[in-house]
């Protein structure tokens, strides 16, 4: 079963081809990684998917609903999870109360629910010592996993991770592709990355995006292994 | 009077208003366009404009076009300067932070106000005009002899009220010409465009910014000096001015200087005209709403480019 | 202690502290303090749009007189009863918030600052235009006879000053549960960081309406409970002033704080009380306080305390 699909789907800005006509298919339980150059027309892609940005053609079916012209909120309270690119947490509030945010939208149930839910994800993002801290005063990379865990508090069906790697440590970036294997268990992940380790390591499946455009979409061993990918992009970096 | 003759009356009228509201505005609309900063005070500035005149007159003595003349140059530099010092030592502290700004200007707009009531009191001053000689007006009509030209009682007009169209007209040509031919035009509209590459290109921005506020001030201030002889000076004519002058930079797309112009003539001429027909006060509700339903719906302006 | 028992505590002694005030103080004070309290209700109602959800308003003075002439309209052109004219002021005001919130969120930032503004202005000029019913400027008085609520007769010191610190008292327990409540830490997140908040799945604009729509309420309570407990209503009360005073009280005392508003309101009372015997321009004070406050204490006293001592709510 597919958790989300494209179908044709387009973003113009005054002439300029961001994205266009993409079809595109996540089936469940997947991890898929998409890559593609800078200016490829990942976070646009990725923002028409979430309901940030709108389309300009084109349909998005999310769970076997059309969500095209569903507004943001209602596709995350749908299943699905969005971190963002540059870091983006409530800064002056606690960890806690960053975490308990997003479980209290996607859990209906009494304040010690959500507690406990809170607790766990912060277990599991390696912030559980510092639920109390104020949000802005944590490192870039604690920030980063602040941000996983906010996700990861609303038990998405889709979780949508835009560079979630991107200034991390050497060990973080360890870390956080052990996160994903954990995770792949129980959702499906949709992962914009740039670190081409990262990307072999965790993806089951690999888009490549180019000028707005699937260029390739395969396994890591097939994109590793395809000329037209490499002149594009990997033989770049 | 006839209902023509009372329209045209309504509309020189009009014009005068569009004349001294135009200068306003445009103050108003390049301190939002370059420095991004919604100024309440504006109308204050406009107020001190025609208080300093009467104080400048009432100082000087010999024929009014005398004291109106240094009035006319001076007024405007004081009230830059003071503008400048609020500038300095409250806009610039709050790093034009657009809420705090606001809040600041409305703290602003009482500290002029109610300074201005402690000391030049809560009377209306008027002011000589410097040359005031009444002109009758012709009016056609069809008769029973054909085409005729009459005079009809009423239907007239001064010399000094043409002389503040006229001047209104010069100055924002002048205006302008040096926003779009010369140097220091150049470097504002650069700073409008982008601060930082501004920067980045040696522009002193605080400077440019205390220009520009002062400009702003001062083109309120000469639009009030012009308008003082026709209206009196009192500490509470901000407020009207201040009103107009948002809805017509709201109206005209925020920012844009045409635009701007284009919209106080459109705002100052129909005043004068829906006053004939509608209560004041109905003419002002209408235009409050007109406002909120502009930015609601049409957020860059009747006339303004849509921004992609 | 835990969070919500302390805010029990601490309200319930504001409370306290609020009615024993009443028998210290001398009647002037007390009568001062009545009017403080209905103030403190207004800039409460102010505090849930400006404090909590991050909303500049400046077009409160609108709620404020839609509650004040709901009320002062219904008793003195449809003989309504006290109850009955306090349930036409609140459903005026839910009314009038919900259209105005309703249009104006369609703005943001300066822009929801002027389209306020502008709306409270024509609803200022309205007043005047049906001067007819409202005598504009001059305003009409609510006769003694006519603010006899449950038997009880509004225009005395004693029930006046305990129905302004009943009405005071719920919306203080109103705001202290809902900061804790789900709905309330939402306009937190909204406040603090918008677009984070929706990819979180909330839906802001109906969170913001319903921030508007409590504040506006809460601002019209505060409207009606002046009518019927000084029983006079004028077009002032809808002038642009009176949407800069809660402002200012907020901002004096310290936004999105839970006792912040009583306390701006206290001090800015006095400050243009005292200052107003000695001359005509005591807005001068509140001019002087909006820069001086936006310039060094932009979260204002409560703010201030809240820094000392953590532990206030």
């Amino acid at each position: 079963m597919s958790i989300i699909s494209t179908h044709g789907l387009s973003k113009h800005y005054s002439g300029l081809r961001a994205v266009n006509n993409v079809d595109f298919d996540l089936p469940d339980g997947q991890v898929r990684a998409l890559i593609g150059p800078n200016g490829a027309g990942k976070t646009t892609f990725v923002g028409m998917l979430s309901g940030r940005i709108k389309s300009s053609a084109g349909s998005v079916s999310f769970l076997n609903t059309d969500v095209t012209d569903m507004p943001a909120h209602k596709r995350m309270s749908m299943g699905m999870a969005y971190t963002f690119q540059i870091t983006s947490v409530f800064a002056n509030l606690s960890v806690h109360e960053n975490v308990a945010l997003a479980a209290r939208r996607a859990i209906k149930g009494a304040p010690s629910v959500v507690n406990n839910k809170v607790m766990s994800v912060l277990e599991q993002v390696y912030l559980a010592d510092r639920t109390d801290q104020i949000a802005g005063d944590l490192s870039y990379g604690h920030q980063r996993l602040l941000e996983i865990g906010m996700g990861l508090a609303q038990s998405p069906r889709l979780f949508i991770l835009d560079e979630p790697t991107q200034g991390l440590s050497a060990s973080e970036v360890d870390g956080f592709i052990e996160l994903v294997r954990v995770l792949s268990k129980d959702t499906t992940i949709l992962l914009i990355e740039h670190n081409m380790d990262v990307v072999m390591r965790t993806a089951h499946y690999i888009t490549v995006l180019n000028f707005g455009e699937i260029l390739a979409e395969g396994t890591p061993a097939e994109i590793r292994s395809d000329t037209d990918v490499q002149t594009a992009y990997l033989g770049t970096t | 009077m006839d209902f023509g003759p009372h329209l045209f009356v309504a509309s020189l009228e009009g014009a005068i208003t569009a004349a001294v509201l135009a200068l306003t505005a445009v103050g108003l609309s390049i301190v939002f366009g370059i420095m991004r900063v919604v100024n309440v005070a504006h109308g204050e500035f406009f107020m001190l404009g025609a208080v300093i005149a009467w104080w400048i007159t009432s100082l000087i003595a010999g024929h009014p076009a005398l004291g109106f003349t240094v009035a006319l140059i001076a007024a405007p530099i004081i009230v830059g300067a003071l503008a400048v010092i609020c500038n300095r030592f409250v806009l610039h502290k709050i790093n034009y932070e657009p809420e705090r700004t606001i809040v600041a200007t409305i703290g602003l707009l009482y500290v002029i106000q109610q300074t201005t009531l402690m000391t030049f009191g809560p009377e209306a001053r008027p002011v000589e005009a410097p040359f005031n000689k009444r002109i009758a007006l012709p009016w056609f009509e069809f008769g029973e002899s054909g085409f005729a030209l009459t005079w009809p009682w009423g239907l007239s007009t001064t010399t000094y009220k043409l002389a503040v169209i006229a001047a209104a007209v010069v100055i924002l040509l002048v205006l302008w010409t040096v926003m779009t031919r010369t140097k220091i035009g150049l470097i504002m509209r650069a700073t409008q465009l982008d601060q930082e590459m501004a920067q980045a290109y040696g522009i002193a921005v605080n400077k440019v910014y205390a220009l520009v506020f002062g400009l702003g001030a001062a083109l309120a201030a000469l639009g009030a000096v012009l308008v003082v002889p026709i209206q009196q000076a009192h500490y509470l004519m901000g407020d009207d001015p201040l009103l107009l002058s948002f809805i017509v930079v709201i109206i005209g797309g925020l920012g844009s200087v045409p635009g701007t112009v284009l919209a106080a003539v459109l705002i100052g001429m129909s005043d004068g005209i829906i006053s004939v027909f509608f209560t004041p006060t109905l003419a002002k509700i209408l235009a409050t709403l007109l406002v909120a339903f502009v930015l609601i719906f049409k957020p860059d302006g009747l006339f303004g480019k849509r921004r992609e | 202690m835990n969070q919500a028992a302390r805010s029990v505590v601490l309200h319930g002694l504001v409370i306290a502290l609020l009615v024993a005030m009443f028998f210290v103080l001398p009647e002037y004070h007390s009568g001062n303090l009545a009017r403080i309290l209905v103030l403190a209700v207004f800039a409460m109602g102010y505090n849930v749009l400006f404090g909590y959800t991050g909303l500049l308003s400046l077009g409160h003075a609108l709620f404020f007189a839609s509650g004040m002439y709901g009320l002062g309209l219904s008793i003195q052109f449809l003989s309504a009863s006290p109850m009955l004219a306090i349930v036409i002021g609140l459903i005026t005001a839910v009314v009038v918030s919900g259209v105005i919130g309703f249009l104006a969120l369609r703005t943001t930032g300066v822009a929801f600052m002027i389209v306020t503004l502008m709306f409270a202005q024509a609803g200022f000029l309205t007043v005047l235009f049906f001067g007819k019913y409202t005598r504009g400027d001059e305003g009409f008085v609510i006769q003694r006879a006519q603010r006899i609520l449950f038997g009880v007769d509004l225009s005395q010191p004693l029930p006046r000053y305990f129905a302004a610190l009943i009405l005071f008292a719920i919306c203080l327990c109103l705001i202290a549960w809902m900061v804790h409540s789900r709905f309330g830490k939402t306009l937190v997140a909204i406040r603090e960081n918008e677009e984070r908040a929706r990819m979180l799945g909330y839906d802001i604009q109906r969170h913001k309406l319903m921030a508007v729509i409590i504040s506006g309420t809460m601002s019209g309570a505060a409207g009606a409970a002046y009518a019927l407990l000084f029983g006079y209503a004028g077009a002032s009360f809808a002038a642009v002033q009176y949407s800069i005073l809660p402002l200012l009280y907020v901002l004096l005392g310290g936004a999105g704080t839970t006792i912040g508003p009583l306390i701006g309101t206290v001090f800015m009372f006095y400050l243009i009380d005292i200052s107003s015997e000695y001359t005509d321009a005591y807005l001068l004070i509140a001019g002087l306080a909006l820069i001086l406050l936006t310039l060094f204490a932009p979260h204002g006293i409560a703010g201030i305390l809240r820094k000392k001592l953590a532990w206030l709510p």
